[in-house]
């Protein structure tokens, strides 16, 4: 954190090259990291996902509960996402309570899965006012190589289509679980697209070197109907209004490809 | 958060639950120079929020290995009083409230000269008397007013103002039914002079052709409100001035 020179000077190096369309890895300017994803990978979890975003790598799990609703949505389910940047991830991070950085990881895509209304809450409900499902969205670092809330958002997209409910019956007002699974009610699929800036160029999904470096980060989160339901800003730099519209048109483009890659994981 | 559009929201002449038009700003008062004790301060009432922030530094950085050898360590601090919502608030920061301190953080640092102050802290404490919806905005516009008060070297004000649709139509400055019962909120900082964005957040919904009209809806009211604090920087330089001469 309080390395502020070497990126001073590795910020001239990646800079550089991006005027002629290239980055230091190869990349064009709107071109991801290669993408890997697994699903159901966690016996254990309702739903799980890994994805590898080039170098980084993120696991989220999903588990089911029971729970009381909040009372101003007595009738609806209730999603929690949580992050954690698990010290085996980077040297940077530090075993301890979460930090702001994993705070606002899980908060951008907790906003993204929640605007999109991706998960059905209305059908999470058993007893209205008393029981409803609650679903645990765990986001785990395993590898931090830049554009952790890319990641985890598609790993949480990924995980969500992937998990499975258990059958139940309410007896006397009691949950009782039968044998067997439903698919967990799942109709939109949010994709966030993150965009960061150097100098007057935007690039996409940046990796950990350009992350250190650039100006300030654009996050814009698509629905499937390509509609914008999100959005962050990160970083002490600034943005023109004619960027953050490239931007948008970007995400949305962006959007689509990841979109597929993502619904047939 | 149940986002139903309700009718009663906005009218058929376009009207909304506190009067004001659909590009209409809240009442909006700015008063600079409120703390005795601090090295800058201001007030804001924005409609029915209050929001008062002070600014510390640039003074030692506490704790010491935060120090930035090539420019100053600024730091916001957004905090809601227990008394400020309708249910009372635990007085220990949310995550909702450690967000909006760093994304508060990020929208300012483009505006201070921090390099003219290597190895300290600027302090900013915001604090939220009574919220009632866009505070992070109203906090924002406050905090740049408390630091040009303190004297901190800066490119440019900050000026923050939210746009969104309500009951379908496009909105300036939302209060807290808006906000809550809306269909998308776009809180927006904007260096006014330098016409650059700092701070940009959404959620709800928005197609392309009406995020663009959000956008410049909301550049528009936070130009409306740079003026408001211009006045306020004035008001109080003008009383300092007076002060001194006596």
């Amino acid at each position: 954190m309080t390395s502020t020179i070497i990126p001073l000077v590795k910020r001239k190096k990646i800079a550089e090259t991006l005027p002629s369309g290239k980055r230091l890895d190869g990349r064009g300017l709107a071109d991801y990291r290669e993408i890997k994803l697994e699903t159901g990978v966690i016996g254990s979890a309702e739903g799980s996902a890994r994805i590898y975003l080039g170098k980084t790598e993120v696991l989220v799990g999903i588990k089911i509960d029971i729970g009381e609703p909040f009372s101003d949505t007595p009738n609806e389910g209730v999603l929690t996402v949580n992050a954690e940047l698990a010290p085996i991830a980077s040297p940077d991070f530090e075993p301890g309570p979460p930090s702001k950085e994993a705070i606002e990881l899980a908060r951008v895509v907790d906003r993204g899965i929640r605007e999109s209304k991706a998960i059905a809450v209305e059908k999470l409900c058993a007893v209205p006012g008393e029981k409803v499902f609650i679903v645990f969205i765990d986001v785990y670092v395993l590898n931090h190589d830049g554009n952790l809330i890319d990641a985890s958002a598609m790993a949480a997209l990924a995980a969500l289509l992937n998990t499975k409910m258990f059958k139940y019956v309410v007896k006397d007002g009691e949950i009782e679980k039968k044998p067997g699974y439903t698919q967990l009610p799942i109709r939109n699929q949010p994709i966030a697209v993150t965009i960061g800036k150097i100098d007057d160029n935007l690039i996409v999904d940046p990796e950990l070197d350009e992350e250190h470096v650039i100006d300030a980060r654009l996050t814009i989160t698509t629905k499937k109907e390509e509609n914008i339901c999100a959005i962050q800003k990160g970083g002490v730099g600034y943005f023109t209004a004619e960027e953050i519209l490239e931007a948008a048109k970007i995400a949305s483009e962006k959007g689509r490809e990841l979109r597929k890659l993502v619904v047939k994981a | 958060m149940p986002r139903k559009t309700t009718k009663k929201l906005i009218d058929k002449k376009g009207v909304r639950v506190d009067g004001r038009k659909p590009n209409e700003l809240r009442s909006i008062m700015i008063k600079a120079g409120v703390i005795e004790n601090a090295d800058g301060s201001a007030y804001i009432e924005q409609g029915r929020n209050k929001i008062l922030v002070g600014v510390y530094g640039p003074r030692e950085v506490h704790p010491r290995h935060l120090t930035q050898l090539d420019r100053a360590l600024l730091r916001c601090r957004y905090h809601m009083a227990p008394f400020s919502v309708d249910e009372r608030k635990s007085p220990a920061p949310s995550r909702r409230e450690q967000e909006l301190s760093k994304v508060i953080t990020w929208a300012i640092e483009p505006s201070v000269f921090t390099d003219r102050f290597p190895r300290t802290s600027l302090d900013v404490f915001i604090e939220v008397l009574e919220a009632n919806g866009g505070t992070r905005c109203a906090a924002i516009t406050a905090a740049s007013v408390a630091l040009a008060d303190a004297g901190i070297p800066m490119r440019d004000l900050v000026a923050a103002c939210a746009a969104g649709k309500v009951g379908g139509q496009l909105v300036l400055d939302l209060m807290d039914v808006e906000d809550k019962m809306g269909d998308a909120d776009l809180p927006v900082a904007l260096l006014p002079s330098l016409n650059v964005i700092t701070l940009l957040q959404m959620d709800g919904e928005l197609s392309a052709d009406e995020f663009e009209k959000a956008l410049n809806l909301a550049i528009n009211g936070c130009q409306q409100i740079h003026m408001i604090q211009r006045e306020a920087l004035k008001t109080r330089h003008i009383a300092v001035k007076q002060a001194v001469e006596e």
